[in-house]
């Protein structure tokens, strides 16, 4: 197998090796291992990429997943709940205190409720809400809202108070310990629960016309179990007089779902990563295997075994160490493809994985090399030459 | 001669063999499993996700409104219209019964706690714990237990008996949950801390002395409640069989455009479709039908919500399955590729014999069959097994396997085995056998 090429007049190779060292002998014979068999080394280094694209896709998908899905979780609604001690209500800075704990960032979604008994003209009784329109929108986005609110003196009516107050979606009198209001509907709300039998009003407009001051603050707070309890503990410390208590249904549903979810996702990205660890052991041992020749040669000539395995371990490494990297890449290439596909969302590129993948692809590969080397080693290089 | 070539074969190379065998298997095996996984995970979440409570609300069609504030009802009790517990049991009877997880009725009624001037009004309960129903030739039991999971009960375990195997009644956490049937009741940690009570005290309540089994937390208004067996909220409240709302846990359908659809717009076969898919919408005009005078709802924030999180999880699955089948084919294809490029000489060999190019593909490809129906076969087995690991370990149910899966996965063993010899056997077909023979290549 003769190389013919530009640089190789006889000067120029002679040139080349007066200036160079003895010690590139090593990194030449990889360089030209690597392009003289081509095909096979494209093809080992083909089976290490893909290897380490699917471990990089499936570590990423899994430590991301868990984001992801706990943003979908927070669409159940409020996961915590601060309602003022013995039924009082809420000190009038709470929901000020609730939000700087939060921080710019958002780490939380504070919506405050006050509730009162108000009478329709008639006599009936009906529990009367004001809360925050825009906050309320965001935090419940089950709602089934026809028309928000958006006028003074505009409320938000459930389903069932509208055939009560207000059947024929007609302007409504209310009142409160004697004091009227009159109100003009400005879309239904339906939920399904409790929600459908009230009346929700703005809540400055509320706090005019009754007096009455936020009693509950639900709020979703985002993040994993610890992070929502350790913010819990802050809002309890901040609001000495206050019962911050979580709300078990959404915690509990969400621990749950997500806790079965991690598990499978654990066990798929195993075996998924497993299986492509196989591919590139029976491909990487084939390709050392074929080149027993190489190995012979070498030995004839009279390599060292030490010189000999440090060889074919160094050409492991290095092909295990390229394949990662590229992998790597196409990996979080993939991992951002399913985020999208998916959850509409890019899964983010976590370079924590990348030392992983690393060593994990560095290591199968010189598993995969080590292994026919010490069968190999048993073989006199005679043996091999001939060609049995 | 060729069934000769292609036994000795296997029996000489035993350990090249072993191996591509293995890689199959292997391959194989990752496959069946995340399929069974894949196709089962969509049921086993929404299962999961009734741990949300109950998704269906039904309440009289002529009832008044609810004035309820802080967990404490301003309504009149007896005021409103009620449904009739007799009815309940119909819930088993509509079409969609298998998908009814639970259900639970609700009565709540004031009563006045305490005496003197501490005495308060507090709101009463009545609900099934476990109650033993049947239907038809049905027997099942239903209650909060099922239908709201995230209820917490603290108290002694009564009797002393030992707790016989498999009965959820005598688990550890069973202890303190009031009997269905008896004039034991439950309280709310709020209220219990104010009243000062613990599990086995006594409370007098409408003038009987009720036991108080456990205490009881939901983090939510129960726990400044008391909740009873249903028959004493109804004693209480002196309306034998009424119930004001009933809770349903049903496993639904992701919804979709044609599920809002209004059914009485439908022609009839297109309704019998909407009435036989599992939408919550259907399981609502179903309960309608069965109970009278009814009017049946989705509780907006568990319903809508389950949706997308399923959908969400079911699609994550399929593409990760996606991922481990790509694996385990390449898989399969590497180990292929290299046990016939290392038997170069033997073609070679047999070319120079005489051997045509189709005769020595023939023998390859047979052996290739051979080992995707032997590695095919194990594979499934290992994979079935596998997936029933999964599923009792992470779900605590099994993963059912659909037998239709073997032919099918047993054809992608054979198809995969053949695409990836394909291009190593006419590389090696084609090798010159001067070459192969001198050792060169």
């Amino acid at each position: 197998m003769s190389t013919t090429g530009t640089l190789h007049t006889p000067k120029q190779v002679a040139d080349r090796r007066v200036q160079a060292p003895h010690t590139s002998m090593f990194a030449r014979m990889l360089l030209r291992a690597a392009i003289l068999r081509r095909r096979r080394a494209a093809a080992a280094l083909l089976a290490m990429v893909v290897a380490a694209a699917v471990a990089t896709a499936m570590m990423n998908l899994y430590v991301d997943v868990q984001a992801k899905l706990r943003t979908e979780f927070r669409n159940y609604g409020a996961n915590t709940v601060i309602v003022g001690k013995n039924g009082q209500s809420l000190a009038a800075d709470a929901l000020t205190k609730v939000d700087s704990a939060s921080g710019p960032g958002g780490k939380a979604l504070a919506v405050p409720f006050s509730y009162a008994v108000a009478r329709t003209k008639d006599g009936q009784s009906v529990v009367v809400v004001g809360t925050d329109f825009t906050r309320a929108r965001q935090l419940n986005h089950w709602w089934k809202v026809s028309h928000w609110p958006d006028e003074p003196n505009q409320a938000l009516i459930g389903t069932r108070a509208a055939t009560v107050v207000s059947p024929n979606r007609q302007p409504f009198e209310l009142t409160f310990q004697g004091r009227p209001i009159e109100l003009t509907p400005a879309g239904m709300l339906q939920t399904g629960a409790g929600e459908d039998s009230r009346i929700y009003l703005d809540q400055s407009e509320f706090q005019n016309w009754t007096g009455v001051s936020p009693s509950t603050i639900e709020v979703a707070a985002n993040g994993t179990a610890a992070e929502v309890e350790s913010f819990m503990r802050q809002l309890a410390q901040l609001l000495p007089s206050a019962d911050v208590r979580p709300v078990r249904q959404i915690m509990e549903g969400e621990a749950n779902v997500l806790n079965k979810t991690r598990a499978t996702l654990y066990a798929a990205a195993t075996l998924v990563i497993l299986t492509s660890a196989l591919c590139v052991l029976a491909t990487l041992m084939g390709w050392v295997f074929d080149r027993r020749h190489d190995f012979a040669i070498m030995k004839a000539l009279g390599a060292s075994e030490r010189l000999v395995n440090g060889f074919f371990a160094a050409e492991a490494a290095a092909m295990g160490a390229v394949g990662a990297i590229l992998g790597f890449f196409i990996g979080i290439g993939v991992a951002a493809w399913i985020g999208r596909a998916n959850f509409h969302a890019p899964v983010a590129p976590r370079f924590s994985v990348f030392p992983y993948v690393f060593a994990g692809s560095v290591a199968v590969a010189l598993i995969s090399a080590i292994l026919p080397i010490t069968m190999l080693r048993r073989v006199q290089p005679a043996i091999i030459l001939r060609g049995e | 001669m060729f069934p000769r070539i292609v036994y000795e074969s296997f029996r000489h190379q035993a350990r090249r063999k072993l191996l591509a065998g293995i890689a199959i298997t292997l391959g194989v095996a990752v496959a069946t499993a995340m399929i069974a996984v894949a196709t089962d995970i969509g049921d086993k979440i929404n299962r999961e996700l009734r741990s949300y409570g109950a998704n269906l609300i039904v309440t009289p069609q002529e009832d008044t409104l609810d004035v309820e504030v802080g967990g404490v009802n301003l309504k009149p009790p007896s005021d409103g219209a009620f449904l009739n517990e007799a009815d309940l049991p119909k819930i088993r009877g509509t079409f969609w019964h298998n998908n009814i997880v639970g259900f639970s009725p609700m009565l709540p009624v004031t009563v006045n706690v305490g005496s003197g001037p501490d005495a308060k009004d507090v709101t009463l309960v009545g609900t099934y714990f476990n109650k033993p129903l049947h239907f038809g030739k049905q027997d099942f039991t239903t209650g909060v237990r099922i239908t709201h999971p995230w209820w917490k009960v603290e108290g002694s375990c009564g009797n002393g008996a030992l707790p016989r195997p498999g009965r959820v009644e005598d688990s550890p956490a069973a202890c303190g949950w009031p009997s269905d049937d008896s004039q034991n009741i439950l309280v709310g940690e709020g209220l219990a801390t104010k009243l000062a009570k613990k599990p086995g005290d006594t409370l007098n309540i409408a003038g009987r002395q009720l036991t108080i089994s456990g205490i009881l937390s939901t983090g939510a208004a129960e726990d400044d409640q008391i909740v009873a067996p249903l028959a004493l909220a109804q004693q209480i409240l002196g309306k034998p069989g009424a119930v004001r709302r009933v809770y349903v846990s049903a496993l639904t359908k992701p919804q979709d455009a044609f599920a809002t659809q209004d059914p009485n717009t439908m022609t009839p076969e297109v309704r019998d479709r909407w009435y036989c898919s599992p939408y919550v919408q259907s399981i609502a005009f179903q309960l309608q039908e069965v109970i009278p005078h009814s009017h049946a709802e989705q509780i907006r924030q568990v319903a809508q919500n389950e949706g997308t999180v399923l959908s969400r999880i079911k699609g994550l699955m399929l593409l990760v399955t996606l991922a481990a089948l790509f694996a385990s084919a390449l898989a399969v294809s590497a180990a292929m590729a290299t046990a016939i490029f290392e038997r170069r000489v033997e073609v070679g060999l047999m070319k120079a014999l005489g051997a045509g190019s189709l005769a020595v593909a023939t023998i390859f490809f047979a052996e290739a069959l051979l080992l995707a129906l032997i590695g095919g076969i194990a594979g499934f087995s290992a994979g079935a097994l596998l997936a029933r690991q999964i599923g009792r370990s992470i779900f605590n149910s099994q993963i059912s396997i659909e037998p239709v899966l073997f032919p099918v996965i047993l054809a992608i063993a054979v198809i995969v085995t053949f695409a990836g010899s394909a291009a190593a056997i006419r590389r090696a077909v084609k090798f010159d056998p001067v070459f192969a023979l001198r050792g060169e290549g």
